[in-house]
Protein backbone atom coordinates (compact mmCIF):
# COMPACT_ATOMS: atom_id res chain seq x y z
CA UNK A 1 0.00 0.00 0.00
CA UNK A 2 1.34 3.39 -0.78
CA UNK A 3 1.92 5.71 1.82
CA UNK A 4 2.45 9.66 1.45
CA UNK A 5 5.96 10.17 2.45
CA UNK A 6 6.69 12.48 5.52
CA UNK A 7 9.99 14.54 6.02
CA UNK A 8 11.53 16.07 8.67
CA UNK A 9 13.42 19.46 8.02
CA UNK A 10 15.25 20.65 11.56
CA UNK A 11 11.71 21.35 13.81
CA UNK A 12 9.54 20.83 10.93
CA UNK A 13 8.06 17.93 9.06
CA UNK A 14 7.45 18.66 5.46
CA UNK A 15 4.54 16.50 3.29
CA UNK A 16 3.80 16.79 -0.09
CA UNK A 17 0.86 15.49 -1.63
CA UNK A 18 1.32 14.15 -4.84
CA UNK A 19 -0.97 11.64 -5.55
CA UNK A 20 -4.39 11.78 -5.93
CA UNK A 21 -6.06 11.63 -2.47
CA UNK A 22 -8.57 8.59 -1.30
CA UNK A 23 -9.71 7.75 1.93
CA UNK A 24 -7.80 5.37 3.00
CA UNK A 25 -4.68 7.10 2.27
CA UNK A 26 -5.74 10.22 4.23
CA UNK A 27 -6.45 8.46 7.46
CA UNK A 28 -2.95 6.87 7.21
CA UNK A 29 -1.46 10.01 6.38
CA UNK A 30 -3.21 11.40 9.84
CA UNK A 31 -1.77 8.39 11.72
CA UNK A 32 1.94 8.52 10.49
CA UNK A 33 1.90 12.61 10.73
CA UNK A 34 0.53 12.37 14.40
CA UNK A 35 2.78 9.87 15.41
CA UNK A 36 5.48 11.61 13.54
CA UNK A 37 4.95 14.99 15.20
CA UNK A 38 4.87 13.08 19.35
CA UNK A 39 8.69 10.98 17.87
CA UNK A 40 10.02 14.20 16.74
CA UNK A 41 8.51 16.75 18.82
CA UNK A 42 8.30 18.56 15.56
CA UNK A 43 7.08 22.50 16.04
CA UNK A 44 5.37 23.21 12.81
CA UNK A 45 3.66 20.41 9.84
CA UNK A 46 4.27 22.37 6.22
CA UNK A 47 1.86 20.63 3.68
CA UNK A 48 2.37 21.16 -0.14
CA UNK A 49 -0.33 20.67 -2.01
CA UNK A 50 0.74 22.27 -5.19
CA UNK A 51 0.35 19.23 -7.50
CA UNK A 52 -3.14 18.56 -5.88
CA UNK A 53 -5.51 19.70 -8.57
CA UNK A 54 -8.75 18.02 -7.45
CA UNK A 55 -10.42 18.44 -3.84
CA UNK A 56 -13.68 16.91 -2.65
CA UNK A 57 -14.87 17.94 1.33
CA UNK A 58 -13.23 15.01 2.52
CA UNK A 59 -9.99 16.61 1.55
CA UNK A 60 -11.04 19.75 2.97
CA UNK A 61 -11.76 18.78 6.14
CA UNK A 62 -8.83 16.20 6.60
CA UNK A 63 -6.65 19.20 6.07
CA UNK A 64 -8.30 20.86 8.82
CA UNK A 65 -8.31 17.76 10.98
CA UNK A 66 -4.67 17.13 10.62
CA UNK A 67 -4.59 21.20 11.23
CA UNK A 68 -6.27 20.55 14.76
CA UNK A 69 -4.43 17.32 15.62
CA UNK A 70 -0.81 19.43 15.04
CA UNK A 71 -2.51 22.13 16.87
CA UNK A 72 -2.98 19.72 19.81
CA UNK A 73 0.38 18.66 19.90
CA UNK A 74 1.79 22.13 19.23
CA UNK A 75 2.20 22.10 15.86
CA UNK A 76 1.50 24.62 13.45
CA UNK A 77 0.09 23.78 10.24
CA UNK A 78 1.03 25.79 7.49
CA UNK A 79 -0.44 24.88 3.88
CA UNK A 80 1.12 25.94 0.60
CA UNK A 81 1.07 25.85 -3.05
CA UNK A 82 -2.90 25.59 -3.48
CA UNK A 83 -3.91 26.18 -6.88
CA UNK A 84 -6.62 28.92 -7.81
CA UNK A 85 -9.30 25.65 -8.63
CA UNK A 86 -8.40 24.12 -5.67
CA UNK A 87 -9.44 27.55 -3.63
CA UNK A 88 -11.90 28.34 -5.30
CA UNK A 89 -13.93 24.99 -5.22
CA UNK A 90 -13.06 25.13 -1.26
CA UNK A 91 -14.47 28.64 -0.74
CA UNK A 92 -17.91 27.39 -2.76
CA UNK A 93 -17.87 24.18 -1.17
CA UNK A 94 -17.96 26.47 2.45
CA UNK A 95 -14.41 25.22 4.22
CA UNK A 96 -12.13 27.74 4.53
CA UNK A 97 -10.14 26.13 6.31
CA UNK A 98 -10.38 28.08 9.62
CA UNK A 99 -6.81 27.98 11.84
CA UNK A 100 -4.77 26.81 9.35
CA UNK A 101 -2.37 29.29 7.88
CA UNK A 102 -1.85 29.56 4.25
CA UNK A 103 1.17 30.75 2.38
CA UNK A 104 1.69 30.84 -1.41
CA UNK A 105 5.16 28.71 -1.49
CA UNK A 106 7.55 26.20 0.28
CA UNK A 107 9.54 29.43 1.00
CA UNK A 108 7.25 31.39 2.19
CA UNK A 109 5.46 28.61 4.37
CA UNK A 110 9.16 27.80 5.79
CA UNK A 111 9.36 31.23 6.49
CA UNK A 112 6.30 31.53 8.67
CA UNK A 113 6.79 28.38 10.60
CA UNK A 114 10.68 29.58 11.27
CA UNK A 115 8.78 33.18 12.67
CA UNK A 116 6.98 30.95 15.46
CA UNK A 117 9.36 29.00 16.45
CA UNK A 118 11.88 32.20 16.55
CA UNK A 119 9.37 34.41 18.68
CA UNK A 120 8.76 31.04 20.71
CA UNK A 121 11.98 30.61 21.43
CA UNK A 122 13.04 34.35 23.02
CA UNK A 123 12.96 34.60 26.95
CA UNK B 1 -46.38 54.67 -72.29
CA UNK B 2 -44.07 51.83 -70.91
CA UNK B 3 -44.12 51.04 -66.98
CA UNK B 4 -40.65 51.77 -66.05
CA UNK B 5 -41.51 55.48 -67.73
CA UNK B 6 -44.73 55.99 -65.96
CA UNK B 7 -42.78 55.55 -62.94
CA UNK B 8 -39.96 57.97 -63.72
CA UNK B 9 -42.45 60.09 -65.43
CA UNK B 10 -44.58 60.67 -62.06
CA UNK B 11 -41.49 60.49 -59.59
CA UNK B 12 -40.02 63.51 -61.98
CA UNK B 13 -43.32 65.34 -62.49
CA UNK B 14 -45.04 65.36 -58.79
CA UNK B 15 -41.78 65.48 -56.46
CA UNK B 16 -43.80 68.26 -54.33
CA UNK B 17 -46.77 66.70 -54.53
CA UNK B 18 -45.75 63.42 -53.86
CA UNK B 19 -43.94 64.48 -50.71
CA UNK B 20 -46.68 66.66 -49.36
CA UNK B 21 -48.81 63.32 -49.38
CA UNK B 22 -45.98 61.51 -47.91
CA UNK B 23 -44.95 63.72 -45.47
CA UNK B 24 -48.93 63.72 -44.75
CA UNK B 25 -49.14 60.45 -44.82
CA UNK B 26 -46.25 59.48 -42.38
CA UNK B 27 -46.99 61.63 -40.02
CA UNK B 28 -51.26 60.60 -39.65
CA UNK B 29 -49.97 57.15 -39.64
CA UNK B 30 -48.14 57.45 -36.27
CA UNK B 31 -44.85 55.69 -36.81
CA UNK B 32 -43.12 58.84 -37.46
CA UNK B 33 -42.57 59.09 -34.10
CA UNK B 34 -42.54 62.75 -33.35
CA UNK B 35 -41.09 62.06 -29.99
CA UNK B 36 -37.86 60.94 -31.76
CA UNK B 37 -37.60 63.28 -34.48
CA UNK B 38 -38.62 66.46 -34.97
CA UNK B 39 -41.14 67.33 -38.56
CA UNK B 40 -38.35 69.06 -40.06
CA UNK B 41 -36.05 66.42 -40.49
CA UNK B 42 -38.68 63.98 -41.43
CA UNK B 43 -39.59 66.19 -43.99
CA UNK B 44 -35.70 67.23 -45.17
CA UNK B 45 -35.09 63.19 -45.12
CA UNK B 46 -38.40 62.58 -47.14
CA UNK B 47 -37.66 65.18 -49.96
CA UNK B 48 -33.81 64.02 -50.20
CA UNK B 49 -34.82 60.29 -50.32
CA UNK B 50 -37.53 61.23 -53.41
CA UNK B 51 -35.11 63.12 -55.21
CA UNK B 52 -32.40 60.09 -54.70
CA UNK B 53 -35.12 57.76 -55.83
CA UNK B 54 -36.13 60.28 -59.00
CA UNK B 55 -32.67 60.27 -59.99
CA UNK B 56 -31.42 56.72 -59.97
CA UNK B 57 -34.99 55.62 -62.02
CA UNK B 58 -34.16 58.15 -64.58
CA UNK B 59 -31.49 56.15 -65.32
CA UNK B 60 -34.00 53.05 -66.40
CA UNK B 61 -33.03 50.60 -64.52
CA UNK B 62 -35.41 49.97 -61.62
CA UNK B 63 -34.73 46.65 -60.91
CA UNK B 64 -31.26 46.43 -59.74
CA UNK B 65 -31.36 48.14 -56.13
CA UNK B 66 -27.64 46.60 -55.88
CA UNK B 67 -26.02 48.34 -58.70
CA UNK B 68 -23.89 50.99 -58.49
CA UNK B 69 -26.85 53.52 -59.94
CA UNK B 70 -28.73 52.98 -56.37
CA UNK B 71 -25.27 53.46 -54.91
CA UNK B 72 -26.52 57.02 -53.60
CA UNK B 73 -29.66 55.67 -52.42
CA UNK B 74 -28.20 52.81 -50.50
CA UNK B 75 -26.45 54.74 -48.45
CA UNK B 76 -28.60 57.63 -47.77
CA UNK B 77 -30.69 54.51 -46.51
CA UNK B 78 -27.75 53.25 -44.52
CA UNK B 79 -27.60 56.72 -42.88
CA UNK B 80 -30.84 57.14 -41.97
CA UNK B 81 -31.17 53.44 -40.52
CA UNK B 82 -27.91 54.17 -38.06
CA UNK B 83 -29.47 57.38 -37.09
CA UNK B 84 -33.08 55.68 -35.95
CA UNK B 85 -31.48 52.71 -34.51
CA UNK B 86 -29.30 54.84 -32.35
CA UNK B 87 -32.15 57.49 -32.06
CA UNK B 88 -34.65 54.26 -30.50
CA UNK B 89 -36.36 53.75 -33.61
CA UNK B 90 -37.95 50.41 -33.93
CA UNK B 91 -37.38 48.04 -37.18
CA UNK B 92 -40.28 48.28 -38.04
CA UNK B 93 -40.79 52.04 -37.52
CA UNK B 94 -37.43 51.93 -40.15
CA UNK B 95 -38.62 49.82 -42.81
CA UNK B 96 -42.44 51.74 -42.69
CA UNK B 97 -40.42 54.78 -44.05
CA UNK B 98 -39.81 53.65 -47.03
CA UNK B 99 -42.63 51.48 -47.43
CA UNK B 100 -45.12 54.33 -46.28
CA UNK B 101 -43.66 55.94 -49.75
CA UNK B 102 -46.30 53.43 -51.68
CA UNK B 103 -49.76 54.82 -50.90
CA UNK B 104 -48.93 58.45 -52.58
CA UNK B 105 -46.59 56.63 -55.20
CA UNK B 106 -49.83 54.05 -56.18
CA UNK B 107 -52.32 57.39 -56.16
CA UNK B 108 -50.38 58.69 -58.83
CA UNK B 109 -50.07 56.46 -60.64
CA UNK B 110 -53.36 55.63 -60.85
CA UNK B 111 -54.07 58.73 -61.70
CA UNK B 112 -51.79 58.97 -64.21
CA UNK B 113 -52.52 55.86 -66.46
CA UNK B 114 -56.31 55.71 -65.23
CA UNK B 115 -57.35 54.53 -68.94
CA UNK B 116 -54.82 51.47 -69.35
CA UNK B 117 -55.49 49.13 -66.96
CA UNK B 118 -52.49 46.91 -67.81
CA UNK B 119 -49.89 49.45 -67.90
CA UNK B 120 -51.19 50.18 -64.68
CA UNK B 121 -50.66 47.03 -62.82
CA UNK B 122 -47.23 46.83 -64.24
CA UNK B 123 -46.25 49.71 -63.05
CA UNK B 124 -47.58 49.44 -59.66
CA UNK B 125 -45.66 45.90 -59.95
CA UNK B 126 -42.62 47.40 -60.87
CA UNK B 127 -43.22 50.28 -58.02
CA UNK B 128 -43.72 47.65 -55.47
CA UNK B 129 -40.40 45.46 -56.35
CA UNK B 130 -38.64 48.48 -56.14
CA UNK B 131 -39.76 49.94 -52.61
CA UNK B 132 -40.12 46.43 -50.97
CA UNK B 133 -36.29 46.20 -52.40
CA UNK B 134 -35.15 48.94 -50.91
CA UNK B 135 -37.32 48.59 -47.59
CA UNK B 136 -35.80 45.26 -47.17
CA UNK B 137 -32.67 46.63 -47.68
CA UNK B 138 -33.51 48.95 -45.03
CA UNK B 139 -34.67 47.06 -42.48
CA UNK B 140 -31.53 44.76 -43.10
CA UNK B 141 -29.20 48.32 -42.51
CA UNK B 142 -30.90 48.54 -39.16
CA UNK B 143 -29.96 44.93 -38.13
CA UNK B 144 -26.15 45.57 -38.92
CA UNK B 145 -26.39 49.05 -37.22
CA UNK B 146 -27.74 47.38 -33.96
CA UNK B 147 -25.50 44.61 -34.04
CA UNK B 148 -22.67 47.16 -34.33
CA UNK B 149 -24.13 48.95 -30.99
CA UNK B 150 -24.42 45.18 -29.15
CA UNK B 151 -20.56 44.41 -30.16
CA UNK B 152 -19.78 48.16 -29.29
CA UNK B 153 -21.48 47.69 -25.87
CA UNK B 154 -19.64 44.25 -25.30
CA UNK B 155 -16.84 45.50 -25.52
CA UNK B 156 -16.86 48.86 -23.85
CA UNK B 157 -18.19 45.91 -20.77
CA UNK B 158 -14.84 43.56 -21.73
CA UNK B 159 -12.63 46.53 -21.11
CA UNK B 160 -14.39 47.64 -17.74
CA UNK B 161 -14.41 44.21 -16.35
CA UNK B 162 -11.47 43.33 -13.84
CA UNK B 163 -7.69 44.27 -14.38
CA UNK B 164 -5.55 43.09 -11.61
CA UNK B 165 -2.76 45.62 -10.99
CA UNK B 166 0.59 45.21 -9.27
CA UNK B 167 1.38 47.90 -6.77
CA UNK B 168 4.60 47.13 -5.75
CA UNK B 169 6.73 43.85 -4.91
CA UNK B 170 4.25 41.24 -3.57
CA UNK B 171 1.50 43.69 -3.44
CA UNK B 172 -1.64 43.37 -6.12
CA UNK B 173 -4.42 45.98 -6.28
CA UNK B 174 -8.09 44.90 -7.86
CA UNK B 175 -9.75 48.26 -8.52
CA UNK B 176 -13.81 46.50 -8.44
CA UNK B 177 -15.95 48.99 -10.98
CA UNK B 178 -19.73 48.05 -11.26
CA UNK B 179 -21.85 45.67 -9.64
CA UNK B 180 -20.66 41.87 -8.46
CA UNK B 181 -22.96 39.37 -9.90
CA UNK B 182 -22.07 35.48 -8.95
CA UNK B 183 -20.65 35.48 -12.91
CA UNK B 184 -18.32 38.28 -12.29
CA UNK B 185 -17.06 37.18 -8.78
CA UNK B 186 -15.98 34.15 -10.24
CA UNK B 187 -13.72 36.01 -13.15
CA UNK B 188 -12.94 38.29 -10.44
CA UNK B 189 -11.76 35.27 -8.13
CA UNK B 190 -9.77 33.52 -11.07
CA UNK B 191 -8.04 36.48 -12.34
CA UNK B 192 -6.66 37.53 -9.24
CA UNK B 193 -5.67 34.47 -7.68
CA UNK B 194 -3.82 33.44 -11.21
CA UNK B 195 -2.07 36.75 -10.94
CA UNK B 196 -1.15 36.17 -7.04
CA UNK B 197 -0.13 32.91 -8.46
CA UNK B 198 1.86 34.88 -11.26
CA UNK B 199 3.59 37.19 -9.13
CA UNK B 200 3.76 35.33 -6.16
CA UNK B 201 1.93 38.20 -4.05
CA UNK B 202 1.46 38.65 -0.29
CA UNK B 203 -1.22 41.11 0.01
CA UNK B 204 -4.02 42.05 -1.89
CA UNK B 205 -6.13 45.08 -1.91
CA UNK B 206 -9.84 44.81 -3.29
CA UNK B 207 -10.75 48.44 -4.05
CA UNK B 208 -14.74 49.20 -3.81
CA UNK B 209 -14.79 52.35 -4.50
CA UNK B 210 -16.28 51.76 -7.66
CA UNK B 211 -18.93 49.06 -6.55
CA UNK B 212 -22.20 51.32 -6.65
CA UNK B 213 -23.95 49.10 -4.21
CA UNK B 214 -23.24 46.35 -1.58
CA UNK B 215 -25.90 44.18 -0.61
CA UNK B 216 -25.49 40.98 1.43
CA UNK B 217 -25.13 39.12 -1.71
CA UNK B 218 -22.54 41.54 -2.99
CA UNK B 219 -20.63 40.96 0.47
CA UNK B 220 -20.85 37.54 0.10
CA UNK B 221 -19.20 37.89 -2.64
CA UNK B 222 -16.30 39.73 -1.32
CA UNK B 223 -16.04 37.23 1.33
CA UNK B 224 -15.78 34.30 -0.66
CA UNK B 225 -12.82 36.23 -2.62
CA UNK B 226 -11.17 37.07 0.50
CA UNK B 227 -11.13 33.89 1.66
CA UNK B 228 -9.81 32.15 -1.25
CA UNK B 229 -6.66 34.60 -1.43
CA UNK B 230 -6.40 33.54 1.84
CA UNK B 231 -6.37 29.89 0.98
CA UNK B 232 -3.69 30.73 -1.52
CA UNK B 233 -1.67 32.33 1.09
CA UNK B 234 -2.30 35.72 0.80
CA UNK B 235 -3.93 38.75 2.86
CA UNK B 236 -6.83 40.72 1.65
CA UNK B 237 -7.67 44.40 2.69
CA UNK B 238 -10.90 45.91 1.18
CA UNK B 239 -10.46 49.42 0.50
CA UNK B 240 -12.68 52.38 -0.79
CA UNK B 241 -15.21 51.53 1.35
CA UNK B 242 -17.71 55.19 1.08
CA UNK B 243 -19.91 56.03 3.99
CA UNK B 244 -23.12 55.33 2.51
CA UNK B 245 -21.60 51.70 1.98
CA UNK B 246 -19.79 51.11 5.88
CA UNK B 247 -23.75 52.43 7.08
CA UNK B 248 -25.39 49.44 4.75
CA UNK B 249 -22.76 46.73 5.84
CA UNK B 250 -23.38 47.88 9.61
CA UNK B 251 -27.22 47.65 8.75
CA UNK B 252 -27.34 44.79 6.77
CA UNK B 253 -25.48 42.62 9.44
CA UNK B 254 -22.78 41.90 7.31
CA UNK B 255 -19.42 40.70 9.26
CA UNK B 256 -16.14 42.12 7.69
CA UNK B 257 -14.61 41.81 11.08
CA UNK B 258 -12.13 39.52 9.68
CA UNK B 259 -11.20 41.36 7.14
CA UNK B 260 -9.04 44.00 7.10
CA UNK B 261 -10.71 47.38 5.73
CA UNK B 262 -9.71 50.71 5.01
CA UNK B 263 -11.76 54.02 3.77
CA UNK B 264 -9.13 54.76 0.95
CA UNK B 265 -6.34 52.77 -1.47
CA UNK B 266 -4.32 55.55 0.01
CA UNK B 267 -4.37 53.88 3.47
CA UNK B 268 -4.78 49.95 2.26
CA UNK B 269 -1.47 50.69 0.47
CA UNK B 270 0.21 51.92 3.42
CA UNK B 271 -0.74 49.44 5.43
CA UNK B 272 0.06 46.77 2.48
CA UNK B 273 3.57 47.80 2.57
CA UNK B 274 4.18 47.84 6.09
CA UNK B 275 3.04 44.44 6.31
CA UNK B 276 5.21 42.94 3.47
CA UNK B 277 8.27 44.62 4.93
CA UNK B 278 7.43 43.25 8.50
CA UNK B 279 7.65 39.96 6.76
CA UNK B 280 10.14 39.66 3.87
CA UNK B 281 12.96 41.02 5.05
CA UNK B 282 15.22 42.58 2.38
CA UNK B 283 11.88 44.37 0.92
CA UNK B 284 12.98 47.92 1.34
CA UNK B 285 9.56 50.17 1.71
CA UNK B 286 11.25 53.75 1.53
Amino acid sequence: MDRIPILKLDAFLLVTIQVDMHDRLAMQLQDDLTARIVATRARGVLIDISTLEIVDSFIGRMISNIAAMARVLDAETVVVGMQPAVAITLVELGLSLEGVRTALNVDKGMALLRERVHSESLP
Amino acid sequence: MASAQALQHVLMKYPKELLADWVQLQLSAGTARTDLMREGELREQSREFLTLVAQAAATGDTENVTGTVWAPVREFLAGISRSRALQGFTPTETATFVFSLKQPLFTRLRAEQSRDAEALAASLWEATVLLDKLGLLTAEMYQKNREEVISRQQQELLELSTPVVKLWDSILALPLIGTLDSERTQVVMESLLQKIVETGAAIAIIDITGVPTVDTLVAQHLLKTVAAARLMGADCIISGIRPQIAQTIVHLGVNLSEVTTKATLADAFLIALRRTQARLPGATAS
